[in-house]
């Protein structure tokens, strides 16, 4: 079955974003006036979700991994852009909306208000099949079918409702749900941050095991560095509505390219406490996302900086196989060299 | 739509599994323990039954008049709570009154609780443009005091019980909206109704499955302590000669008829006043328990 509804072949990708753009207009001002600022949180995103694979992203709060994923779970619509899923437009005559969501679904953060207070956990479960369709018997067998697979046994949790459940026994169930209409994309929006350590070990493990078991790409948002090096094959890295960095979890871990990502892994608490972090790898706080930098937009905090970058926007280029990086130094013939005086420390 | 493949072909029966308590199960539990609450049901289930059974239980005709026997001191012979300033006896018009007192507190309110929470769930769901159309217009008739917008309404479309339930209606609609708009705009925004529109579902499933069980509850509990005003302003109209028409029994009109008697018998004067009293603050003391049993954080 699985094979049937892989339209474009294994090496399609299985979502393909692109110049993907969302400003948040500000309240308040004129309300006809001919430039109000606005929030520019996703500003011209390119990445693709290879199939079957998990593709991890992380980066500060507020660089627009959340408006990302409402974005490409269509819940919000983009101002431009587009996303090709599996060959087809999304929105497009061959590839509806609806027919888009039916493959595509998503495990929130909040375990307790993604659940309607209201329902019992199995016709949360069963509501989408239901919708799509499915007679309210099957969906209900369908859901305490679901409700086993996520190791929560449906003679005890079936007719409970939300908040009989623990904060790990409610992320079960959303991911039940999402499973519910046998999706072939899972985002997964900061879906274990909430949890306790154990707790989250559990969960993520049965992420992997549901992976396998049915055959699921995953997009996972986190800004828990370790668990995106546990859980991805591949790392995209936002900062400020952009993505500056992208490569297989080896290559962002190991060897990163832009000073942003080093930064951010140096920010990493170590294990070996000689190799302790004494110095902030990154001042200050993000700039403000309602009027960004010009040139590249890390700029203003990155260490390598020279004059040309406050100047030209980085293009994305490719630093090595499978590995891309929107940085001036990498970009060729930009003007912009590696300063070798300036000792790059990879986290160790 | 018969695309999804079932998990398990096997149409068996589907054993049901032992179901928690509902919410509302739980909110009886609860209000049942509330002595209060269960003091103001009684009083008002035994007004109810009284005004239902009227026919039956009056002691005297409520319209026979007799020019020898008015105003008579409550515990007469004959008329246990005394006669009106026509002679009638006070008892049996009381009994009777309750009809149409209870009718135009209860009535108003349900019709408004209808109309009030379509337009504010409606309003509150889309959002948007046709949330600001419905808002501001309603709006307009917010801006009025609600007596007054009752008297105006009424005394615009004339004397008469069904003009003064649709003023009363009226005046209510604006106020159950605004409470439906803006818990509405809570759910949507809560991330249980993102998951539903991500699994496709139309706006009117979402709204039928997700939005009015967490909606009507709260909207019920406003709605039910706007009874009390709306039979207040009912006996007020009916007080100014625009609700309820004489001979017609009403505790408001004959809080009206009466009061030229306030000074020779007082207590007379104020038996319907009396009723109109406990049967608002039943009303709310019911609709503060419910509130109450309602709010406990699961």
């Amino acid at each position: 079955m699985k094979s049937k509804r892989d339209i474009g072949g294994p090496r399609q990708p299985l979502l393909q974003v692109s110049e993907l753009r969302k400003y948040f207009p500000l309240k308040g001002g004129l309300p006809f006036a001919a430039n109000k600022s606005a929030v520019r949180a996703v500003d011209g995103v390119n990445f693709d979700i290879l199939k079957g694979e998990t593709l991890g992203v992380v980066g500060e709060s507020g660089c627009g991994k959340s408006t990302t994923a409402r974005l490409l779970m269509q819940l919000i619509e983009q101002d431009s852009g587009e996303l090709v899923f599996d060959g087809e437009t999304v929105g497009s005559r061959a590839l509806p909306l609806r027919q888009f969501r039916r493959q595509t679904q998503m495990v929130f953060q909040d375990s307790y208000a993604s659940l309607n207070p209201r329902m019992t956990i199995e016709d949360s479960i069963a509501f989408a099949p239901i919708v799509h369709g499915l007679p309210k018997r099957q969906a209900i067998t369908r859901a305490r079918d679901l409700l086993a697979r996520v190791g929560l046994e449906p003679e005890r949790f079936a007719g409970r409702y939300p908040h009989e459940l623990s904060g790990g026994q409610r992320q079960r169930v959303n991911i039940a749900r999402a499973l519910a209409l046998e999706p072939r994309l899972v985002i997964l929006d900061e879906a274990v941050s909430a949890l306790d350590k154990s707790v989250e070990a559990q969960v993520l493990n049965l992420l992997l095991d549901l992976k396998q078991e049915f055959g699921l790409t995953y997009l996972f948002i986190s800004h828990d560095l370790n668990v995106v090096r546990y859980i991805s094959d591949r790392v995209l890295v936002m900062y400020l509505g952009q993505v500056v960095e992208i490569g297989s979890a080896d290559q962002v871990f190991d060897t990163p390219k832009h000073p942003y990502t080093v930064a951010l892994l140096q920010s990493m608490p170590s294990m070996n406490p000689l190799q302790r972090t004494t110095v902030a790898p990154l001042a200050g706080d993000p700039p403000n996302p309602i009027n960004p930098p010009s040139g590249c937009r890390f700029h203003t905090r990155c260490s390598h900086a020279q004059a040309l970058c406050a100047q030209r926007a980085p293009l994305f280029a490719s630093a090595e196989k499978g590995h891309s990086v929107a940085c001036l130094r990498y970009e060729a013939g930009s003007g912009v060299h590696f300063n070798h005086n300036h000792v790059e420390v990879a986290h160790g | 739509m018969s695309a999804i493949a079932p998990l398990v072909t096997a149409a068996v029966a589907v054993p049901a599994f032992k179901r928690s308590r509902g919410h509302w199960a739980n909110v009886a539990a609860r209000i049942v323990r509330n002595p209060m609450a269960m003091v103001a049901a009684l009083v008002l289930l035994s007004l109810i039954f009284i005004a239902l059974a009227a026919p039956w239980l009056m002691p005297a005709d409520p319209f026979a008049t007799s020019m020898f026997a008015r105003l008579k001191p409550i515990g007469s012979v004959g008329h246990l709570l005394g006669t009106d300033e026509l002679g009638r006896d006070l008892l049996s018009r009381l009994m009777l009154g309750g009809r149409l007192s209870l009718f135009m507190g209860i009535t108003p309110v349900l019709l408004a609780f209808v109309l009030g929470s379509s337009l504010g769930i409606v309003a509150g769901y889309a959002g948007g443009l046709l949330n600001t159309a419905i808002m501001r217009t309603i709006d307009v008739l917010y801006a009025f005091p609600s007596v007054l917008l009752a008297i105006a309404l009424s005394g615009a479309l004339g004397a008469g019980i069904l003009n003064a339930l649709i003023s009363l209606t009226v005046v209510f609609i604006p106020q159950i909206a605004r409470i439906a708009e803006s818990v509405t705009t809570q759910v949507r925004r809560s991330d249980y109704v993102d998951a539903a529109r991500a699994s496709g579902a139309s706006a009117f499933a979402i709204v039928r499955a997700h939005v009015l069980g967490n909606v009507l509850g709260p909207i019920f509990v406003y709605s039910t302590s706007l009874i009390s005003v709306s039979m207040i302003l009912a006996s007020g109209l009916s007080f100014l000669g625009l609700g309820v028409k004489p001979p017609q029994p009403e505790w408001g009109l004959m809080l009206n008829t009466l009061r030229t008697a306030i000074y020779s018998q007082p207590w007379i004067a104020a038996l319907p006043g009396a009723f109109i009293f406990v049967t608002s603050v039943s009303f709310n003391m019911l609709s503060d328990g419910l509130r109450a049993a309602m709010e406990v954080k699961q």
